[in-house]
């Protein structure tokens, strides 16, 4: 393998750990959002037990987003030189901006979210957890407005070979911007949907049923419910977006080799298997014009084909035609789901049916594989250009390093990472595991700055021990 | 316009930089020293003492690198391309801490000597590639077309390895008059005997670097030596040797915060020495922060951000600070 192809795994590999926790913060964020404004409006106590409860699952994602955040940082730079040189002016203030906002939140709501129950009136705690909620979605906005520009670029000019921006609002509203923001966005709502539901089925099929579970599962499944479909549509306005903007990525997402015949329309591959070197996809299996019908709406349409473009401009098919499909076939199945608990709700056998139960533990992690498969499926989709039309992926290497030596930090990555996010994530499934307790509610939150918790430190908010039987010997706790 | 962005710039990644050296300093220091002392409930306690303020790694470090490339990213793209593996073992380093740093207070007693293990490799790894990034960093890079034009393995000189290992005693030493600060009893009295050896190597530290950096640099040299940047530059080494002095008499005497200060004191000025010998380059020896900055669009877009926050961490920090004022006894902390 050539150090470029290392360095892009490694990037992949680095980004594809670290996107599953903002993913999980994001949508949880909201989720206790409207947990504390239920409790308000209600004084139910489910919902602030419930809120107790999630949030130690939160302040665990958000630690792990911090931590595999800082090697984020220094990525671009390390194995990226020559695309942060040329196009750090915008990519550089955009992610300064990311940094900015998540250190803000650290530093103000996120301290008070966490720890303020007890001191500050419900209002302001209720303000402290939406501003939280509000600020990660703002943290999203700067990242994938930085991530959009490398896919449509415009508001810069090139000068002295570097790009300057000249228009920043047409630079961060760029066009796939919209589209891009709202499917991540929607993604992490569902993909925390999916999360919650499978935990509290998981729980219903050990018997412990109680109010808190079952609140879980219901929310959760409404949640699914309205953003499964809503999905659905933006993916298709976010496909046509790509056709507009970057045809070679749709054509190979499509697997679409070339033209038929004026008339004929384009053919809906369903399955099959991209061949680079043969320039054809084998064992094809499709739906006659429907690939017209989904793409430009109309019987005969036509869309690019990879033969449209010279055999170095294409992306790789094999891969992204596959990895569309898992994200696009997980979702199908998260629509199922979420039509199977309405007809189950209807019926009040929601709670008891263990097929549908078993159906929602498999799914939990699908929201978070369904992320992966896409961001595989725009980035690689994206390749061989790092900044779409204005700089390839080789140019924007760093030119010096060897395969050896991305190869052996890559492996190193892929140790470090497994040990420390196994442990965290680990640390977040125990904590899902031992489920809501019926006093979650009660236990005083202390912490803060100049604590020994405190929200710089958001993993210090979870009280559980790391091992089995660990929680007794927690000693930290005040 | 008539405002220097990429100077304002500057000024913000030294800042920065030093708030991550002070602030991340002694907490890399506690994870250094933890081999010298074996108890586990004193192990506690030094760990209790930078819990409340564990923080200036991520904060200062990501801030640096993300403003870094922000304002000057053909910087950004030399340096870290060049320092590319001791780069990596440092983040590497740091991750290693940080995690062991939390799951070492939820886990059992079995497998807390892991972590205790993962927490001293990782303050290790982190403190000494970062010394020798930065030596490696004093040696210069060779650059062309705006591409680091240097191999693979240049930061590695015996030069490099020396600020390494300078920076473990540094770290070292902040660590041990933190502790001096923020504990009492055995354990302060145990840190006093740690930290004095450890002035004298400070000392030695400072002394080599002085003497080794101007002779291997003839421009460094230059800049130091000539008249009247000799009279006008004299109060460093004269305030090092009056800083070391006051030191010695403190570290095994009364003093419970003088210490801690006085060695920041010590690094306030190695840094300053620092900065006077490269100003204004930010990739030595010749490009200037000028010839690295980015257009002027993106410094002041990012300018705005900057300014509006780093004020508030810089509050949030000091409001944590003083909350955690006072001494840390054994227990505290605990049920």
């Amino acid at each position: 393998m050539d150090s470029i192809l290392l360095a892009r795994i490694q990037f992949g590999f680095t980004i594809s750990f670290h996107i599953i926790f903002p993913a999980l913060t994001i949508g949880l964020a909201s989720y206790l959002a409207v947990l504390e404004g239920l409790w308000l409006r209600t004084q139910r106590k489910v919902y602030i037990d419930l809120y107790q409860f999630w949030i130690k699952v939160f302040a665990v994602a958000f630690g792990m987003g911090v931590v595999s955040g800082l090697v984020m940082a220094y990525q671009f730079g390390t194995n990226w030189s020559n695309f942060s040189r040329f196009a750090g002016g915008v990519t550089g203030p955009l992610l300064a901006y990311e940094v900015l906002t998540a250190f803000f939140l650290e530093a103000g709501f996120l301290g008070v979210m966490l720890f303020g129950r007890d001191r500050v009136g419900p209002g302001l705690h209720f303000v402290s957890t939406l501003a939280v909620a509000v600020g990660t979605l703002v943290s999203a906005t700067w990242i994938l407005a930085s991530n959009s520009w490398m896919h449509t670029p415009q508001g810069h000019e090139i000068i002295d070979g570097r790009v300057v921006p000249v228009d920043w609002l047409r630079v961060i509203f760029n066009p796939s911007f919209p589209y891009r923001l709202t499917h991540t966005v929607v993604a992490s709502y569902i993909a925390t949907a999916l999360m919650v539901a499978g935990a509290a089925a998981w729980h219903l099929l050990r018997g412990r049923d109680n109010t808190r579970v079952r609140t879980m599962l219901s929310m959760a499944m409404w949640m699914l419910l309205v953003a499964a479909p809503i999905q659905a549509l933006i993916g298709d306005q976010h496909g046509l977006n790509t056709l507009e903007h970057q045809p070679a990525k749709l054509a190979a997402i499509e697997g679409h080799w070339e033209h038929g015949k004026d008339g004929e329309g384009v053919p809906l591959i369903l399955f099959g298997l991209p061949d680079m070197a043969a320039e054809t996809t084998r064992f094809a299996v499709e739906i006659p014009r429907a690939g017209s019908l989904l793409l430009t709406h109309s019987w005969d349409g036509k869309i690019p084909a990879l033969k449209d473009f010279a055999p170095a401009d294409r992306p790789n098919s094999t891969v992204v035609f596959w990895t569309f499909r898992v994200m696009v076939g997980l979702g199908m199945l998260m629509i199922a789901l979420a039509a199977w608990g309405l007809m189950l709700r209807r019926r009040h056998r929601l709670f008891a049916h263990r097929g549908f139960l078993r159906f929602a533990v498999l799914l939990s992690p699908a929201g978070l594989v369904a992320i992966l498969a896409g961001w595989f499926t725009t980035e690689i989709g994206r390749q061989p250009w790092i900044v779409y039309g204005l700089m390839r992926t080789v140019d924007g290497a760093s030119p010096q390093h060897s395969a050896a030596q991305v190869g052996f930090t890559l492996a190193m990555f892929v140790v470090v990472y497994f040990v420390v996010f196994g442990a965290g994530t680990a640390y977040g499934l125990r904590i899902i595991a031992k489920g809501p307790s019926s006093d979650e509610g009660d236990l005083p939150a202390q912490g803060g700055p100049g604590e020994p918790r405190h929200p710089m430190r958001p993993l210090s908010a979870a009280r559980e021990g790391v091992d089995a039987d660990g929680d007794l010997a927690a000693p930290e706790v005040k | 316009m008539g405002i220097d962005l990429p100077l304002i710039w500057a000024v913000i990644i030294l800042f920065g930089i030093m708030m991550y050296v002070v602030m991340d300093g002694f907490d890399l220091g506690i994870g250094i020293l933890f081999p010298f002392v074996p108890d586990k409930e004193d192990r506690d306690v030094m760990m209790n003492t930078v819990a409340p303020v564990w923080d200036g790694n991520e904060t200062w470090l990501v801030l640096g690198g993300a403003g870094l490339l922000a304002a000057f990213p053909l910087a950004y793209a030399v340096i870290l391309s060049a320092f590319y593996l001791p780069l990596i073992l440092m983040l590497i380093g740091l991750i290693f801490r940080g995690v062991a740093f939390e799951f070492r207070f939820k886990a059992r007693m079995g497998k807390r000597r892991w972590w205790d293990m993962a927490f001293i490799g990782g303050s290790v790894t982190a403190t000494f590639f970062q010394g020798v990034t930065l030596g490696a960093f004093l040696n210069g890079l060779r650059v062309v077309d705006g591409n680091f034009a240097g191999g693979s393995f240049d930061w590695v000189s015996p030069f490099s390895m020396f600020t390494g290992l300078a920076l473990l005693a540094a770290y070292a030493l902040l660590g041990a008059t933190w502790l001096i600060m923020k504990t009492e009893g055995e354990l302060q009295v145990r840190m006093r005997s740690l930290a004095r050896p450890l002035v004298w190597v400070m000392l030695a530290v400072i002394a080599a670097l002085s003497a080794w950096t101007p002779l291997a640099h003839g421009a460094i040299a230059q800049r130091w030596f000539s008249l009247p940047n000799l009279l006008y530059f004299s109060p460093v080494p004269l305030l090092v040797l009056l800083v070391v002095w006051r030191l010695l008499r403190e570290v095994p005497g009364e003093g419970h915060a003088s210490p801690f200060v006085l060695t920041l004191c010590l690094l306030f000025l190695g840094y300053t020495g620092l900065g006077i010998s490269l100003w204004p380059n930010v990739i030595p020896p010749d490009i200037t922060i000028w010839q690295a900055a980015g257009p002027a669009q993106s410094l002041g877009f990012a300018l705005v951000g900057a300014l509006m926050i780093i004020p508030i961490i810089l509050m949030y920090t000091a409001w944590s600070y003083w909350v955690f004022r006072g001494k840390v006894r054994h227990g505290d902390g605990y049920h």
